[in-house]
């Protein structure tokens, strides 16, 4: 702990107060941090002139940073410690052309050229179409059989490829292979002009635009010290709330859906969009896309919003309350949610599973707690009470966090009322960020912890614009919800997590 | 059971009356741009530099809707001088240079493959395609399956195999890792079949344009018939470009 600064989320510090500890030092830190109930946000290599630098942002009920030079090799920590840094290991390999020494399953992330020139570690060339060059994972045996699904899967989904050994009906090891959806955002971010880094930043993953965009607009906000309006924050909030419960409706809807129960399915479809519609009335645009820009919103709430915001929760809450009834006390679809897909609590904390995925699973971290932004900290918490790590919890932690955000909201609007006058929206402009910088900022979106971090150079321009997607975390978990479980258990199973592809792949 | 048939009265019918009847969308939505053709030239120079999409031509004040992504900066910027955007929704186009617009478009019905409304209009069976969409214009695909639009009601469905469809509907800036599995796609679905562009990324590579890993344009790869514009797609624009173009 000794080696670890402690940094606060969204706070802007001088990168020359990250302790650089020699990289014996840095693994050890590291290891003895997780090994005593701390997590990892963020794990990632950056290039500094003509050297490699790893950094990592920790967790337990607080926050550090630690960095650390290193050759082309490193100690690969995921065998000997804990799972938790596998796919930030291979992620840095790819990006970067560094070997972990010693990973377990050292294999791409995503497919695509290092960004350094350096030899490739996995032997690829990328002159052929994805998968290249890479074996699956697979168990040998006459009974056992191998079942291949995706990129293109049945639905209106994204693509992703899914790899089941199967013994019979009985899953034994599921491997997802992703990338499919790789559009090089963190590669592009740094030379950009600022004017487009929202614009992305909505589309990192469409379903959690407001999200993702509210991590990257408090990096630029810390970065140039730009101050937000108290209401510019509730309204924030309230799009927050609004996108959590728009995904974990529509969710709940489609697990319905899966166990062959229609009338929640079709219940819940309807009353997801009223949900993007609000978004709507907030901004104009379903997903919220548009709405959040460095030092505030682009649109304020005024009466009529407020009014039209009002009148919809209170139609509509009796009516969800209804609908979650139905659902959740239909015998068949209990005997379909109950001891699927389990994931035990001590599986979940090796994983390190975020989000409702965790909590679901006795996890209780929730980062509108733990570090929280905008108005999240004069706000009350949710506890989970069913935390089996089954499709039932998962189903049911979310039930729960739709009731508490549709009162969040209530809250929110209420404290709004006095700023309404006041206040003020801003337009998208370019701000001078401070340099040799360092910033972290985290957010609860409706999977769980998004971060996004940022580094500057001497000049104030990007550097090194690191994004990470709470399903980088939890994709692993689904995996191990298969596990002996029976093949056509999988969409229910992955419905109950349904994890970004997009903001997995980036 | 009971349960059932209490929600049941408790919902009642939603379905959209839409075409039958008009529908109209909040007044914040942003819709097909009103353009004045006689503003200032330094209003539209204003508008054109804060565009993150660069998508508009300052010298012929037109606006490429195939890049927009109707985020409303430039209506903003300009104070509503240059562009404001209206509530129409009806945006589809069956040339990609009618996307390039001084904010009228040509009426999508009269430009619709007459062979394309004998063989589909009655029955379009689609695949949908996600080649890096962000799963925005994926979900408001999905939407209109709801009670809401309900657009099995039209004889449109979304099918889960190429070979039991008529046409395939992308959407995203077409990835490098899934060029090819779009492009087997559209191989194993038979001919004659159709070819949908859904949302700026698939049109022009949308906010990812510039990218190494993306393709960002579908028409180099694939004919395309129709274009639908947005990130993404509102779903009655989806819903318009699909009644108009087939029906």
């Amino acid at each position: 702990m000794d080696n670890l600064l402690e940094i606060q989320n969204g706070i802007a510090i001088s990168r020359a107060s990250v302790p650089q500890v020699p990289s014996d030092v840095f693994f050890k830190s590291l290891s003895e941090f997780v090994k005593n109930e701390g997590y990892i946000v963020q794990f990632f290599a950056y290039q500094e002139e003509r050297s490699y630098r790893l950094l990592a942002v920790v967790r337990n009920t607080r926050l550090f940073v630690i960095g650390t030079e290193v050759g082309k090799t490193f100690r690969s920590l995921t065998g000997a410690v804990s799972e938790k840094f596998h796919l930030f290991e291979r992620e840095i390999a790819e990006q970067f052309g560094l070997k972990p020494d010693g990973h377990p399953w050292l294999k791409m992330v995503r497919y695509h050229k290092n960004y350094t020139g350096e030899k490739d570690v996995f032997g690829n060339h990328y002159q052929d179409d994805i998968p290249g060059n890479y074996p699956y994972f697979t168990v040998e045996g006459e009974s056992i059989h191998e079942v291949a699904v995706g990129p293109v899967h049945a639905g209106i989904i994204e693509p992703g490829h899914f790899r089941f050994q199967c013994a019979g009906e009985e899953v034994l090891h599921l491997e997802i292979q992703l990338g499919y959806q790789h559009r090089g955002i963190e590669k592009m971010l740094p030379d950009l002009p600022q004017k487009r880094l929202p614009i992305i930043g909505e589309s990192i993953a469409g379903d959690t635009s407001i999200g993702h965009n509210l991590c990257l607009c408090q990096a630029l906000e810390a970065l140039a010290d730009i101050p937000v309006d108290r209401g510019a924050s509730i309204i924030r909030t309230i799009a927050l709330e609004l996108e959590r419960i728009a995904n974990h409706i529509g969710d709940l809807g489609a697990l319905s859906g899966d166990v062959a129960f229609n009338p929640p399915a079709a219940y819940f479809g309807r009353i997801r969009g009223d949900f993007l519609n609000l978004l709507q009335v907030l901004c104009g645009n379903r997903f919220g896309k548009s709405l959040v820009r460095p030092g505030g919103v682009t649109q304020v709430i005024g009466e009529e919003q407020l009014r039209i915001i009002r009148e919809k929760l209170t139609e509509i809450t009796p009516e969800i309350e209804h609908v979650c009834d139905l659902l959740f006390t239909a015998h068949t679809v209990q005997a379909r949610f109950e001891h699927t897909g389990t994931v035990t609590e001590a599986m979940a904390k090796d994983l390190g599973l975020v989000g409702f995925a965790g909590r679901a699973c006795g996890i209780a971290y929730d980062a509108r707690i733990s570090f929280p932004t905008e108005c999240y900290a004069e706000l009350p918490g949710n506890s989970n009470h069913v935390t089996n790590g089954d499709v039932n919890s998962r189903a049911t932690v979310r039930r729960e966090e739709v009731m508490h955000s549709l009162k969040l909201i209530g809250l929110l609007l209420d404290k709004y009322e006095v700023f309404m006058d006041s206040l003020i929206a801003v337009q998208m402009r370019d701000h001078d960020l401070k340099p040799d910088a360092f910033v972290v900022t985290i957010n609860e979106g409706w999977r769980g912890e998004i971060s996004h971090c940022l580094l500057t150079d001497g000049k104030g321009k990007l550097q090194r614009y690191k994004i990470k997607d709470p399903s980088f975390h939890n994709w692993t978990g689904l995996a191990m919800s298969l596990r002996n479980q029976e093949i056509s258990d999988f969409p229910l199973c992955n419905k109950s997590y349904n994890l970004s592809y997009c903001g997995f792949d980036l | 059971m009971l349960k059932i048939i209490r929600n049941k009265l408790e919902q009642g019918c939603k379905t959209t009356a839409y075409p039958k009847e008009p529908i109209s969308l909040y007044r914040r939505y942003r819709g097909l741009p009103v353009i004045d053709k006689n503003c200032h030239t330094d209003i539209v120079s204003r508008c054109a530099a804060i565009c993150p999409q660069d998508c508009i031509d300052s010298a012929d004040k037109t606006i490429d809707l195939g890049r927009c992504t109707f985020c409303g900066h430039c209506e903003t910027a300009g104070n509503g001088g240059f562009v404001r955007f209206s509530q129409n929704f009806e945006m589809g186009a069956a040339d990609r240079q009618d996307l390039i617009t001084d904010g009228t478009l040509p009426i999508l019905a009269a430009h619709a493959k007459q062979h394309f409304k004998k063989l589909f209009g009655r029955s379009l069976q689609l695949r949908q395609v996600s080649a890096a969409g962000c799963n925005s214009c994926e979900a408001d695909t999905n939407v209109l399956n709801t009670p809401f639009f309900d657009l099995s009601r039209f004889g449109i469905d979304f099918v889960a195999s190429p070979r039991h469809a008529d046409g395939i509907h992308v959407t995203g800036p077409i990835s490098r890792n899934m060029k090819q599995a779009l492009l087997d796609t559209y191989d194993a679905v038979p001919s004659p079949k159709v070819v949908i562009a859904s949302g700026c990324c698939s049109i022009s590579g949308g906010p990812f344009y510039g990218s190494e890993e993306i393709v960002g344009d579908l028409s180099s790869l694939l004919p395309v018939d129709l274009y639908i514009p947005g990130c993404p797609p509102h779903p009655l624009t989806t819903l318009h470009a699909l009644l108009s173009y087939f029906k």
